[in-house]
């Protein structure tokens, strides 16, 4: 379990996150949304610790990562697995040699385990067949699928997503969620993903936040969301011509 | 206001440096991406090196056929200047100049590249030292490869300077040889090595400094490449200065 609580980051004169406390749950995917410069992103990097808040706490599982000392940050760091907006493959290494990194890196596991393992990660997320090819040699979803075979190579507490669906058509986008929600759920670990795409938001919003101007403006899941009498979020939603026909025949 | 900004990078840069100078997380991994680096930072630039220095060596035979030419003058002083001017400083200073411009700008780009596909985040999150992880095995491979090339470099300029008295009769091998051999001094051998691991250290350290700070795009990118040699550049001729007053005394 993530736990923040009263956030607060600013650059320079202008606040881009106001007060926001959250606690995002053990096998749940929780998303954060929010209209591109709400804070997402700057969200995302305070929770895992790629920026620190100017005021509040990061809590995981009673540790706050923000006053923990720099080796047990490191140390806690081998807990979470991150998933990039662009994946963030290692362009000079195989998709093998990318999910085989962490292990190498962090676990005492002989070469034919860490083999064993970084091979069960790609046939996991449907990669198999592509541990060879190096990411530029990969499709916009393939390399979302290889990253998402590292971060989960050494079985961690915690799977941040920082908008996984960018760039990738609806069918991949899909294909995307269901292997994070999947993930969230065979692992029992707490996802947090950042995303603007309303197919995610109705599909795996087991807990929504959505961001406004960098503060916290609604809170709910993927149920209650539609029926939000949140005029921003609504604002937000109903652009949407889908999703606002989804409304017009009462959610179905 | 310029004083305060360099003394602020200075400053960032040496934070950097405490960060890179940490013990590896693997010594297995930090050794093969060492030899990796060796082979892509030195043997890579053994080519460029040979082909400049034999051409370098052959002008300054030249010049100094042409320029110092004089009855009064024996005949071995040019064999002699040709080879102090190589030891000294062109296969130490001037090659690491060129080096600056071909190895630098490609550490700033990769480095760069790796920090705007957010790829030195991705190891900062896994727990990785992600300053020690990409920049020592450079440093270390490039120190430890600058003293070949060197010897390569005073090697080529020797054959060049051989070469252009053989081929155009300009003065006798033999004439060239015993210049070559005249009251040679090991010790200038040496100078040139430690001068050279010297500069290596600025070209390595520097040019990940830029990389590792670029924020930004593409475009960013390539004027941290621009910056890092010029900074490289300029280094090497301000610590050249320094280490010859101090090894030459």
């Amino acid at each position: 379990m993530i736990e923040i609580s009263s956030i607060y980051k600013k650059f320079e004169s202008q606040v881009v996150l106001n007060d926001i406390s959250a606690v995002f749950e053990n096998g749940k995917t929780n998303l954060i949304i929010g209209m591109s410069g709400a804070g997402k992103t700057v969200l995302l990097k305070c929770i895992v610790g790629l920026l620190t808040p100017d005021n509040g706490k990061v809590i995981y599982d009673g540790r706050n990562i923000i006053t923990l000392g720099k080796k047990e940050r490191h140390l806690m760091r081998r807990e979470i697995g991150m998933l990039f907006q662009n994946a963030a493959l290692f362009d000079s290494m195989s998709v093998l040699e990318n999910v085989m990194f962490p292990l190498d890196m962090f676990s005492d596991m002989t070469y034919k385990e860490r083999l064993e393992r970084a091979r069960f990660c790609l046939d996991r997320v449907n990669l198999i067949d592509a541990q060879e090819k190096y990411p530029d040699e990969l499709s916009g979803g393939m390399q979302k699928r290889a990253a998402i075979a590292r971060a989960i190579a050494l079985e961690p507490k915690y799977l941040f997503c920082d908008e996984p669906n960018s760039g990738l058509d609806p069918q991949t986008s899909l294909i995307i969620d269901e292997l994070i929600h999947d993930i969230t759920k065979e692992y029992n670990i707490t996802t947090v993903v950042n995303t603007h795409d309303m197919n995610s938001v109705m599909g795996i919003g087991d807990h929504i936040l959505f961001l406004a101007n960098g503060k916290l403006a609604w809170e709910g899941n993927k149920d209650n969301i539609l029926n939000s009498n949140n005029e921003t979020l609504n604002d937000f939603l109903f652009s949407s011509d889908l999703v606002r026909k989804v409304k017009e025949m009462g959610g179905k | 206001m310029i004083l305060i900004d360099s003394i602020s990078t200075f400053g960032e840069y040496l934070l950097l440096m405490k960060r890179v100078m940490s013990r590896p997380e693997r010594w297995r991994i930090f050794f093969r991406q060492m030899l990796h680096e060796m082979f892509q930072l030195g043997v890579n630039s053994i080519p460029i090196v040979l082909l400049i220095s034999f051409f370098i060596g052959a002008v300054i035979c030249i010049q100094l056929k042409l320029n110092i030419e004089s009855p009064w003058m024996p005949k071995m002083v040019v064999g002699y200047s040709t080879r102090e001017i190589l030891i000294l400083e062109f296969s130490s200073s001037i090659m690491c100049l060129i080096l600056a411009g071909k190895v630098g700008s490609n550490i700033t780009s990769e480095i760069g590249t790796m920090r705007v596909t957010q790829q030195i985040d991705a190891l900062e999150i896994m727990g990785v030292n992600s300053a020690s992880f990409l920049i020592l095995p450079k440093i270390s491979a490039l120190i430890s490869m600058i003293p070949i090339l060197v010897i390569f470099s005073i090697a080529a300029g020797t054959a060049g300077a051989f070469a252009i008295g053989k081929f155009t009769g300009i003065m006798t091998p033999e004439d060239l040889t015993i210049g070559l051999q005249y009251e040679f001094n090991q010790w200038f051998i040496w100078c040139s090595v430690i001068k050279s691991v010297a500069f290596a250290f600025i070209i390595t350290s520097v040019s990940s400094f830029y990389g590792y700070r670029v924020t930004g795009g593409s475009l960013e990118v390539g004027k941290a490449s621009t910056n890092a040699v010029v900074s490289c550049s300029a280094l090497i001729l301000f610590a050249d200065m320094i280490l010859t007053q101090l090894l030459m005394q």
